[in-house]
């Protein structure tokens, strides 16, 4: 498979008042297209700015990011804007719907910057609510949705312009082990029978289990695989 | 168009605000449509004043009579076409607020002088025949339901007859029009014998000339050759063309286009810090939400339009909403101020000054939505 996300020597850099943090230390990495990745980590090892910088949200302070063939970090605000709304599909804890429009006005957000017709629209908005399972509720406000409800229509949101790629920040936070077993099963099945590439941050290590493969970040440096076992054995040690 | 409902959707997310917010900028553009509406209302009446017609009133005040015997000598200046005299009869009908502007006039000078009332000549001649004769506007005879052949008492503020009494009868024998402008159409002439002959003081005198000029670029000339032959008499005369003449009996109210602007530049400003205040907050609360939009692919600028849009949209419709109301308003007010309709000037003005009352009150928010850095708006 050949690489949808290659990040080369990136340095990102916060400056809060007089102080400027390194959050990323000369990250590399490579994910492969039609990858199912799960980012883990602690709080504060730079997961989050990590998927950002890959959805093109942030610039890094130094390296190269590609995305789909693409130098983002080279790419200007707007253009970078316009790029995101063909490439990206963004799934958010918690889910960021907008509570005043209807379900499939919230999924119809991202055609509205395209040069689809309104029937065009509508019939996109129809199948990405088919693939979430949703189709019945597409007159529903969000109010009236369950939390996974809410997030299958976040899902549809991202998924209606066709992006190759979805960036998911903590997609089941927020939701019981049911519901979020159910998002993450379909997840898979965007991965498996949709080809998309998808990176996912989470803390959840049952949730990491659905991804192809799982990264792990710590202080701003991915760990040597050989070192996961030791991790995964320290936090079981925690827990007991 | 596509973005309409999006927009729209955004402006109900707190229903309670906005609907408060539209109020506040609808009774706003009431009273500036309202406001305005009368004072266009009354530069379009000094607008229509006609050219070649000139007003000669005392020197002193138009409050102060002209003896009768003034007018021959005035017909018999050089450029003067016709002469007619009116006087303020300051009455009412049955009740002080129902005010009528009736004239005693002599019909034929009257209706010569004022070519744009539309009068039969049989009815002219009813009113030349009959003593206590009177034709009022159209529109005065629809307001009272006065038809030809009704008796008509009126009762006047200023003038009381021989025997005492100030309430005058009169009998309707006709009814003009003004084609062209029908808040004309609400004055009462009637026969000026009978009004000299019957009134206990001032008999002899009138209130003012109009006279009609040959030419209206002599007018100046005309109007100097007037004030000079009654200069050093008892009554010295000003004469002015109608205009000026409408200007200066609107100056004794007020100035109106003064009072008005005052008061919305007070209103207005008002406004400004109110809605202003009011997007801000509105725009604060849904930092995320724009974050979001930016995520998707709103470009910074795409964002600071829409949320633009957001507030020409809440500025203009509720401006709409105040001027249709003012216009439904408006002939409520003819009584008052004998207005008609409301010019579309000031619709137009009004749309206008709604659309900088958005960007200005807007361009702030706009310009935050516009900066926004998603990943710190992600996190709020």
């Amino acid at each position: 498979m050949s690489a949808m996300v290659s990040l080369q020597q990136v340095v990102k850099t916060y400056t809060r008042g007089k102080q400027s943090v390194e959050v990323l230390h000369s990250l590399t990495l490579d994910l492969a297209q039609g990858d199912f990745v799960a980012m883990m980590g602690p709080s504060g090892s730079g997961k989050t700015t990590v998927l950002n910088l890959i959805g093109g949200i942030d610039y890094p302070t130094r390296g190269e990011i590609t995305v789909a063939g693409e130098r983002i970090d080279q790419l200007s605000g707007s253009r970078l804007a316009r790029w995101r709304s063909h490439n990206i599909g963004f799934v958010f804890q918690f889910y960021n719907l907008m509570p005043m429009l209807s379900v499939e006005r919230n999924v119809e957000l991202p055609l509205l910057l395209t040069s689809l017709n309104r029937e065009q629209r509508a019939k996109r908005v129809r199948a990405a609510l088919a693939v979430v399972g949703l189709e019945e509720r597409a007159k529903h406000k969000p109010s009236e949705l369950s939390g996974g409800q809410e997030q299958r229509v976040a899902i549809a949101r991202a998924l209606v312009s066709d992006p190759n790629l979805l960036v998911c920040d903590e997609p089941t936070g927020d939701l019981d082990r049911s519901t979020a077993d159910e998002i993450l099963h379909l997840l898979q099945v965007l991965n498996r029978e949709h080809g998309k590439t998808i990176v996912m941050v989470t803390h959840d290590q049952k949730a990491a289990d659905f991804a192809r493969h799982t990264l792990y970040l710590d202080k701003g440096k991915l760990v040597e695989s050989s070192l996961i076992e030791q991790v995964r054995s320290v936090q079981a040690g925690a827990h007991r | 168009m596509k973005f309409v409902p999006l927009v729209w959707a955004i402006l109900w997310r707190k229903k309670t605000r906005t609907l408060l917010t539209l109020l506040s900028i609808m009774i706003a553009f009431l009273l500036f449509g309202m406001l305005q509406g009368i004072n266009a209302a009354f530069k379009g009446t000094i607008e229509r004043a006609n050219v070649n017609r000139l007003i000669v009133t005392n020197s002193i005040s138009f409050t102060e009579s002209l003896p009768y015997a003034d007018l021959s000598q005035i017909e018999a200046i050089s450029g003067v076409a016709r002469v007619s005299q009116e006087s303020w009869f300051g009455s009412y009908f049955q009740d002080p607020t129902n005010f009528v502007a009736a004239f005693p006039v002599e019909a034929d000078r009257e209706f010569a002088v004022h070519p744009e009332f539309k009068l039969p000549k049989e009815l002219l001649n009813a009113l030349l025949h009959t003593g206590t004769g009177a034709v009022v506007g159209l529109d005065l005879a629809k307001k009272y339901g006065w038809k030809i052949g009704d008796r008509i008492p009126l009762h006047s503020s200023i003038w009381v007859k021989e025997d005492g009494s100030s309430d005058w009868d009169f009998d309707l024998v006709g009814i003009y029009e003004d084609p062209e402008d029908h808040a004309q159409e609400d004055g009462f002439y009637f026969n000026y014998r009978y009004f000299d002959e019957g009134r206990s003081f001032g008999k002899g005198n009138v209130g003012w000339y109009t006279v009609l000029v040959n030419d209206p670029a002599q007018s100046a000339q005309v109007a100097a050759a007037i004030d000079k032959l009654f200069a050093n008499s008892n009554s010295e005369t000003k004469t002015q063309t109608e205009k000026e003449f409408q200007q200066a009996f609107l100056k004794q109210v007020g100035d109106i286009n003064l009072i008005v602007t005052y008061i919305l530049f007070a209103v207005f400003f008002a406004l400004l810090f109110a809605t202003g205040s009011t997007l801000m907050q509105a725009a604060r609360e849904r930092i995320p939400e724009l974050a979001v939009l930016k995520a998707l692919g709103f470009t910074d600028t795409g964002l600071l339009a829409l949320v633009l849009s957001e507030s020409l949209a809440l500025s203009v419709f509720a401006a709409l909403l105040g001027l249709g109301l003012a216009e439904l308003l408006f002939p409520a007010l003819k009584d008052t101020f004998g207005v008609v309709t409301m010019p579309l000037s000031v619709i137009v003005e009004g749309i206008f000054l709604a659309a900088l009352l958005a960007i200005t009150t807007g361009i702030i928010p706009a310009w935050r939505a516009k900066r926004l850095v998603i990943v710190e708006a992600l996190r709020t």
